[in-house]
């Protein structure tokens, strides 16, 4: 009995807990992703909304003539121009549905276990962050497949390896933004409407579904706050064209928004209390 | 030497509610110390200020020097903790849970191989690893949360009523397990309990704990030995009358008289001997008797004592 208390004595006690501390932030990764796989019905209902908007939206739409919406280019397929919007949806649910989890963490109390643990909260927000990051990538890719199947033209290889950037920052911002929501709002009660009420506004203003010159003009300048239409812009832009802003514009704005965004969402995790 | 614990006026307020009032103690290195109290006593909320997940409202505390509030990363490295309330992934298996748990406290592989089938074999969980927690029974689910607690070996491991809802067996295998880890590893414990026995056979010292004030701090031998020499338990109908009591005062070897409702708690001497006298007291005052005992005092009358409560009315306030 004795010897085998001895092993593994004090483990904990002899290293300073650095700003950025690979296993930790590997294992928050792994149990997101081991979570998410293990939802299948997360899974399925991830993916079934956007085919959804793919098959009743955009394919109906595209066999009407485009031409005369504006800010569509001329000979542009709408079933073409929406799949990048449905894309950054896609992104902008599960991102910020990534972010406001660590309400459910909380909730549940695993968010106590990992709060006392001798690890920078820095490495354990980033691993949670870059598991949401990756299941929500993941579930981009999957409706990026889906249109392709259906018929979406993309571009070639240079532009989904850019539309894979937008992603990143897209999915940054938003897991941001949720997280700030589940750290300042505290309170299960509620939520889940607020988020939602938040998230549609936010889908709608984007130029996701339709573009922006379409919009009225006031409108449009609360189309220019909304960090989604840089993204959507920007995906629009790398995997099927016809971008209303220059590449570089969206980058620039969209990593302004997400270093501010996810940068105050960690800085308000840092000083949570887990109770 | 400084204490491993110091907590120095030590208060968190809930709004207006104050859940924990002022309070100070110490536990020396390499003691067990136990937290007894009522339900909503402040005992967890003290121990969740120690552990750096609750900011203090005013007062401070160190654990092996460091400050709780100012030196949390510092403390953070010398705990371990067993919480009262769940806080295992759920969506995890168990020994996914204890494996990960490994993995943010750094322990290397083998390490945590090796501990983790220990664990798991002292809770006798070693058929349970391979199920998500959330299909596990409750009481499966609540020794996980156990055997994570004593995965790595801290300076002071917290134990948040530890052995609640665990069957007799796996709850004298845990009193055995946390006495060899406080002996041989040298670990200062520290815990809360409503379990009288459980105090009683693990801890150095005891704190009584009521309405977020310690109102005693002692060995549990001292606690006893403060209640009286021996004790009789009385128990009247209707509370008695103040003549009688007035008249058990008045008794030169009654030493102390505490009434709790139709409860009378009398310390003297002598007691086997004095219970016929009691008795006709009683009678000559028209008080009924329902019963009348008469022991050395326990642990659970010292509890009594201090909190004006036993344990029994204690748990029955609980479910409601
Ligand atoms: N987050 C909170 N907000 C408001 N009140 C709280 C909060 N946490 C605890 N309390 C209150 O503080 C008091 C002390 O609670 P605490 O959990 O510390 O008691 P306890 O001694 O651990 O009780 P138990 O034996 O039931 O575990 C209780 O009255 C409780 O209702
Ligand atoms: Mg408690």
């Amino acid at each position: 009995m004795k010897n085998e208390l001895e092993m593994g004595t004090t483990p904990n006690i002899s290293r300073r807990s650095q700003l950025i501390d690979p296993l930790p932030i590997y294992t928050m990764w792994l149990r997101q992703m081991i979570r998410f796989f293990r939802m299948k019905a997360r899974v399925v209902s991830s993916i079934v909304t956007p085919f959804l908007f793919l098959a009743f939206l955009g394919v109906p739409m595209s066999f009407m003539p485009a031409g005369n919406i504006p800010g569509i280019p001329p000979g542009m397929n709408f079933l073409d121009f929406l799949a990048p919007g449905i894309v950054g949806m896609t992104l902008l649910f599960s991102s910020m549905f990534g972010g406001a989890s660590v309400i459910w963490d909380k909730e549940f109390g695993f968010l106590k276990e990992v709060l006392v643990a001798p690890v920078s909260r820095f490495s354990i927000i980033l691993g949670r962050e870059a598991g949401a990051m990756t299941t929500s990538i993941l579930q981009a890719l999957a409706i990026i497949i889906i249109a392709a199947l259906m018929g979406v033209r993309i571009q070639g290889l240079a532009g989904f390896g850019l539309s894979l950037v937008f992603m990143i920052l897209t999915s940054t911002t938003f897991i941001g933004l949720g997280l700030i929501l589940a750290t300042k709002l505290g309170e299960m009660e509620g939520f889940i409407s607020i988020i939602n009420m938040i998230q549609l506004p936010l889908f709608f203003l984007s130029g996701a579904l339709f573009p922006l010159d379409a919009m009225p003009v006031w409108i449009r300048y609360i189309m220019y706050i909304n960090p989604l239409t840089y993204g959507v812009d920007g995906l629009r832009g790398s995997l099927v064209g016809g971008a209303a802003f220059p590449l570089t514009l969206d980058f620039v704005i969209l990593l302004v928004w997400s270093i501010v965004l996810a940068g105050l969402g960690t800085r308000f995790f840092s000083t949570m209390e887990a109770d | 030497m400084k204490a491993t614990i110091e907590a120095e006026d030590l208060t968190k307020k809930f709004d207006d509610f104050v859940a924990v009032d002022h309070i100070s103690f110490a536990v020396q290195d390499g003691e067990i110390f136990g937290f007894l109290g009522p339900n909503g006593a402040g005992k967890s909320t003290t121990i969740k200020m120690l552990i750096t997940i609750l900011n203090p409202t005013s007062g401070q505390a160190r654990i092996c020097g460091y400050d709780v509030l100012r030196q949390r990363d510092d403390v953070r490295r010398h705990i371990g903790i067993v919480f009262q309330d769940p806080s295992i992934d759920r969506f995890l298996t168990g020994k996914e849970n204890l494996n990960f748990h490994g993995m943010i406290y750094h322990m290397d592989k083998k390490t945590r191989e090796s501990r983790i089938s220990e664990v798991l074999k002292l809770l006798d969980l070693q058929d349970k690893e391979n199920t998500p927690v959330k299909d596990c029974s409750g009481g499966i689910q609540r020794r996980f949360e156990v055997a994570r607690g004593f995965m790595t070996h801290p300076r002071v491991l917290f134990l948040d009523e530890p052995t609640i809802g665990l069957d007799i067996q796996a709850r004298r295998a845990l009193w055995e397990y946390i006495k060899n880890l406080n002996k041989d590893n040298d670990i200062t414990i520290i815990l809360t309990t409503h379990y009288i026995e459980e105090a009683d056979y693990l801890c150095d010292r005891i704190g009584i704990i009521d309405h977020g004030k310690v109102i005693a701090t002692d060995s549990p031998q001292r606690l006893k030995e403060s209640v009286g020499i021996d004790l009789i338990l009385m128990e009247i109908a209707n509370g008695g009358n103040g003549d009688f009591i007035a008249s058990l005062k008045r008794l030169e070897w009654v030493k102390n008289i505490e009434q709790h409702r139709n409860l009378l708690e009398l310390s003297v001497e002598e007691g086997d001997r004095r219970v016929p006298e009691l008795l006709g007291l009683a009678s000559r005052h028209g008080v009924s008797v329902t019963s009348i005992d008469s022991h050395k005092p326990s642990l659970e009358d010292a509890f009594l004592h201090y909190t004006g409560k036993t344990i029994r009315e204690n748990e029955e306030e609980q479910k409601r």
